[in-house]
Order: C-alpha cells, then structure tokens, then sequence
C-alpha cells in the first residue's frame, strides 16, 4: 500500500481525528492514484478493525500483542516502524493527538524520516504533497514539503477535515506480527485520571465570557467576572490564564480543558490559537475583543472589536446592567 | 543529577512577523524575541530538581544565531549552571530531525540523566526535538509533562492527555521529557543572578550542517471565507453597538 493511516483507540471507537485524517489521505488518494491501508494496533482490537473496515481504506491491518494491551511510547513507536518496513508506505498519516505527539517522533527517529505535524491541508502541486501547516502560533501558514525519499510521517490537526466524509467501504481485515520484547518498554503506567472539576460545566452554559492572556493581570479577572453576571453567563478562560493561577483549570476551554459550544461565546484578549480554538469553535457566536487586528481569533469570529479589553470591559458592563 | 534544559528564542506573543519578499520566511531583523514559553517552565523544573536534591548540574543549552545567546545568559541567570550555545543560523530550518541531530552530537560526552525541553515552540510547533533526541541517545521519553518527581533511578511524570485528563508514567533514566506550561511557577532572575551569570561559561560549538528531511516552500498570512462583522467606532459606540448585537442579532438580552 502506499498510504498507512494508524488509527487510535479511543474508549473503544477509533479517535474522532484518526477518522478526519482518513478523509485527508483519501483526498491524497485520489489526487495522487495511491492505495490506502489502515492500521490498528493493542492487545483485542476486534472491534476496532471491524469499525475501520466500514471505511473506504483498501485493507485493515491488525496487529494484536498483549504488550500494546496499555499505551506505551516505546511499544507503539517499535510497532508501528516495524509495520512500517513490513509495508512499504509512501505516506503514514495520523491525527494529531496528544497520543501521536508522544510517540510518532520516535518513529520518525527511529527510521530517519521526517514527521510533518499538525496540517491543517494538503494539496497536489507537480505530483508531489504539499502540506500546509500554521506556524508562529497560528498567526501564519506555510507550506511545508518532505525532501529526500519516504516514508514520510505526517498528522493533519483535529477538524482539518470533516470526519462525516470518511466514505463507507468494506475492507478486509489482515493480521499483522511484529517482535516486541518486554525489555523495549522502559515506561510503566498508570490508570488515566480527571481531575476534580470543582461542580464548574461550563459545557451546558448559554453565554460564556472567556478571559486570555490579554487580561494583563489577576487583579483584573473580577471585571470579567462582572460582565459574565451581568450577561447571565459563566467564566471562562485560555490556559495562560490558568497556567499563571488567575483562575482554576476547570475554567480551561481548549483541547486540554473543556469544549463548549454555548449561544455566545465572548473572547477577550485571546489570540485564538489552535489548542483554544477546538474548544470553541463549535459555538452559536463568537464575539471577540483583540487589541490585534491579525490576532488569529478574528478568522473564526462572527463579531470582532479592534480595542482594549480593560477600556471595554467596565463599560460593556455597565450599558448592560 | 545532570540536567539538560533545551531552551529557544521564538519571536514573542505580540511581536511583529513580516514576511519576507521572497515569502521564504519571515524578516528576523523586526521580530522581538523572547525564551519559548514552554522552556521558560522547563527550566525552573530542571532547577528546582536541583534544588530539592541539593545537588547536580543545570546547563542551558541553545541551537541558532548569535542572538540566541541571549536566552542561554537568561537561564544563567535564574541559577542554571553553565550554557552550551550550538551555533548556526536557524532562519527557515524546521526540520526537527536535523535539530536533534546537532542536539545529539554535542551531547555524546555530557552522560546527562535528564533532558527537559519545552513540549514545542512557539514558532515551528513541531513538538518532536527532545522526543527524537532521547530516541537518538536511547533514553526513554515522555511528552507533556504537568508534574515530575525524580528518585529511585526513575522520573515519575504526570503527562497530561486531551479534554483534561491526566496519567502517571513513571521512566527509567536517562530520560528526556517534555514539559507543558503550567506545571510550576517560573521565576525571575535577581539582581545577583544576573550579575552572576556574566561569569558562567557559554561553551560555543559550530555544527557542520547536514540536510533536511523537510522544508518551507512559503510563508503567507492566513486567509478565511468566515464574514467577520466589525464592530467600530469611540468605546462608547462600540458598546452601544454591542449591547445592541447582543440584544436584536444573537438574543442572549
Ligand atoms: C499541546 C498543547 C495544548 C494546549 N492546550 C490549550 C488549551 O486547552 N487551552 C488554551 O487556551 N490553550 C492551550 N494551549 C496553548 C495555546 O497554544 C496558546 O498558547 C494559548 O491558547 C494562548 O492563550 P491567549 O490567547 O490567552 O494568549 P496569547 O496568545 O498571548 O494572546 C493574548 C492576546 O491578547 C491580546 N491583548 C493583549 N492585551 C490586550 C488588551 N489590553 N486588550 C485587548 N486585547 C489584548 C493580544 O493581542 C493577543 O492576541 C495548548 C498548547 C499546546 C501546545
């Protein structure tokens, strides 16, 4: 096959981003002429191979090896470079998730290939990818191509495509060996764990006042406090705000806090990076307050102010009040 | 202990990025550099290791330009022992595979128990140097750490995966780790510490240059179909105008 794409388990399904990067490697697919296989990976993964092969993927791979039973770098690297060199894949295309961040660079170590991460397109030029990724903190794209010969790794970043696309299909499933040995996994784990949301849902609220790093200080959360009372809404907050200890991690919306998708979503002082923007784009109306007229939060705004978020605040307080 | 901590200087939050005419890069000369925001806590993690184990060595270590340097001298300055400055001109190189790669050869005699680098920069986003470094010097590797605790031979860390969750992983050493913003509280460098760091050695090292695995074709400023309606005019106006969007256009009054 030409193109692997490694899916991830996620409780059970494969992982919403393994998913959209299937529709990404069949747009490459069809723009290239390339064949498709899908992998899965862990100690019972039936359930998982039969969810994939519904997919237009060409052929299920199936490695199965009570090693893979707990997520470890180590085993998922070695297991996926031995499938690797098994298969001969011009192109392996993964999710960008937090799973993929920890080991897909072994993989590009081990075999010596680059690994281009978080893209959020790719297109054809001269019969070659191109993948265009956001740099500078989403504040600008560029295009990005693998030099030398392949494989080559690759991640397309959550919603870079829509998962709804990922064609039916009925693939064959097709068992895989690879050699692991239990003295390649230096790590031990333990069961993962949520931390005490401190009875804040900010997943079921209308109206969501959410304060970044632009706030300036601690001293000036109460103003945001007091428009989120005024408007009947929650408070919300980027991670600097959190990272800084301005407001607990439970008021975190992003890939690593809470996603929401509540009526009005108002962002004051945040930038509107990519970790953020998963947690928010979702919502009714965005309404954003940035000093920036390129911070990245304006693409995705429904209602932007150019301004300064302390100027603004008091005062949208008060006219509502 | 000895501790390695990878820190990069990347343009800051609100610095301008003028893109090149030849839209190969952007114009180094108007970007206001700062420490990688990762690194920064990083640096006080390897530091307060130190600390709580009242022995061992810090080195802050640097790949790219002479300006670089500057980030090395702060790390000094917070109480990092010693600085190793991997010099190259970094201007459009993403591949992380290279980086590493001079990461590795300049660490082949430092025997270091621990690597921390921050879990990826605010420029490039790649997110792999000190996983492919501890990879090229057989250390075991853990990304995006939101705790550490060393003893025993061993680093626990608590990594930190999607949507708020967490997982206790516990590594032999040597390690390499990255580590997440957030996990401590990074501090300043006193006066003394400035001072003190003026003395500290910055070792120089000049790396051949090897080639790259992947590469920029252009940098441009993001389009997108979304119809932003701008709201403008005086504070006043401008809150008026929201109020009002509030009330008749999103109904949330
Ligand atoms: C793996 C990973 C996971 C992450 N998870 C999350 C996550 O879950 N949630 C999250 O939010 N981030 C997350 N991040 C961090 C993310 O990449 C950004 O760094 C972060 O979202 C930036 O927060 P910010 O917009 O508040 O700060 P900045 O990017 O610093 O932006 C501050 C903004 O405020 C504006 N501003 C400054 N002063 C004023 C003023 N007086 N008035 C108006 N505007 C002003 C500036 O123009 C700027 O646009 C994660 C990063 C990584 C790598």
């Amino acid at each position: 096959m030409d193109i692997l794409i490694v899916l991830e388990d996620s409780n059970g399904k494969i992982h919403r981003m393994g998913l959209e990067s299937i529709v990404g490697a069949q747009k490459m697919a069809e723009e290239l002429g390339l064949s498709i296989g899908a992998l899965v990976m862990g100690a019972n993964v039936d359930l998982l191979a039969e969810e994939a092969s519904g997919l237009n993927v060409g052929e299920v791979l199936k490695v199965e090896n009570e090693l893979l039973s707990t997520y470890s770098a180590d085993g998922y690297a070695e297991t996926v470079k031995q499938v690797i060199e098994q298969e001969n894949p011009t192109y392996v295309i993964f999710g960008h998730t937090y799973q993929v961040r920890d080991y897909a660079p072994k993989v590009s170590a081990k075999l010596m290939k680059p690994f281009i991460v978080d893209n959020v397109s790719v297109t054809t030029n001269g019969g070659n990818s191109v993948f265009t990724k956001l740099m500078f903190n989403g504040k600008l794209f560029s295009d990005v191509t693998p030099t030398g010969d392949g494989p080559y790794l690759i991640s397309f970043q959550s919603a870079a495509f829509s998962s709804e696309k990922a064609d039916v299909g009925s693939a064959p499933v097709r068992d895989c060996t690879v050699n692991l040995d239990v003295s390649m996994i230096r790590t031990e784990s333990e069961e993962p764990f949520q931390e005490e949301a401190g009875g804040i849902d900010l997943t079921s609220a209308d109206i969501i006042v959410s304060v970044g790093r632009g706030i300036g200080k601690e001293g000036n959360i109460p103003l945001a406090k007091e428009l989120a009372q005024a408007l009947g809404g929650e408070l919300a907050s980027s991670r600097p705000v959190v990272d800084a200890g301005w407001l607990p991690a439970a008021h975190q919306i992003g890939s690593s806090g809470q996603s929401v998708s509540p009526k009005m979503y108002l962002a004051l002082g945040i930038s509107g990076a990519i970790q953020h923007v998963v947690g928010m784009k979702g919502s009714k109306n965005i309404v954003a307050i940035n000093k920036d007229p390129e911070a990245p939060i304006f693409e995705i705004a429904d209602y932007g102010v150019v301004g300064d978020v302390l100027e603004i605040i008091p005062k949208l307080t008060e006219g509502i009040q | 202990m000895k501790i390695a901590v990878l820190v990069k200087q990347v343009p800051g939050t609100e610095s301008p990025l003028p893109i090149q005419s030849n839209q190969n890069w952007v114009d180094e000369g108007a970007v206001a550099y700062v420490m990688n925001e990762s690194d920064n806590y990083a640096l006080e993690e390897a530091l307060q290791i130190r600390e709580a184990n009242d022995e061992g060595e810090v080195v802050a270590v640097s790949l790219g330009p002479d300006r670089s340097q500057k980030v090395i001298r702060e790390a000094l300055a917070k109480g990092a022992d010693r600085g190793i400055h991997i010099q190259l001109d970094t201007a459009g190189m993403i591949d992380p595979l290279v980086t590493a790669s001079y990461f590795a050869d300049t660490f082949k005699d430092e025997n270091f128990d621990l690597i921390f680098t921050g879990l990826q920069s605010d420029d490039l986003g790649m997110g792999q140097t000190g996983i492919i470094l501890g990879e090229l010097l057989g250390m075991s590797t853990a990304s995006m750490a939101m705790a550490t605790e060393v003893g025993g031979g061993k680093i626990k860390v608590k990594r930190e995966l999607e949507a708020g969750w967490f997982q206790w992983v516990s590594l032999s050493l040597p390690a390499s780790v990255s580590i997440q913003s957030g996990l401590n509280v990074p501090r300043y460098p006193s006066l003394k510490g400035i001072m003190g760091a003026k003395k500290k050695e910055i070792k120089v090292v000049t790396p051949s240059v090897a080639n790259q695995s992947q590469s920029v074709e252009k940098v441009y400023v993001p389009q997108s179909d979304k119809q932003t309606v701008m709201i403008e005019g005086s504070v006043e106006q401008i809150v008026g105008k929201l109020v009002e969007t509030f009330r008749n256009e999103i109904k949330v009054l």
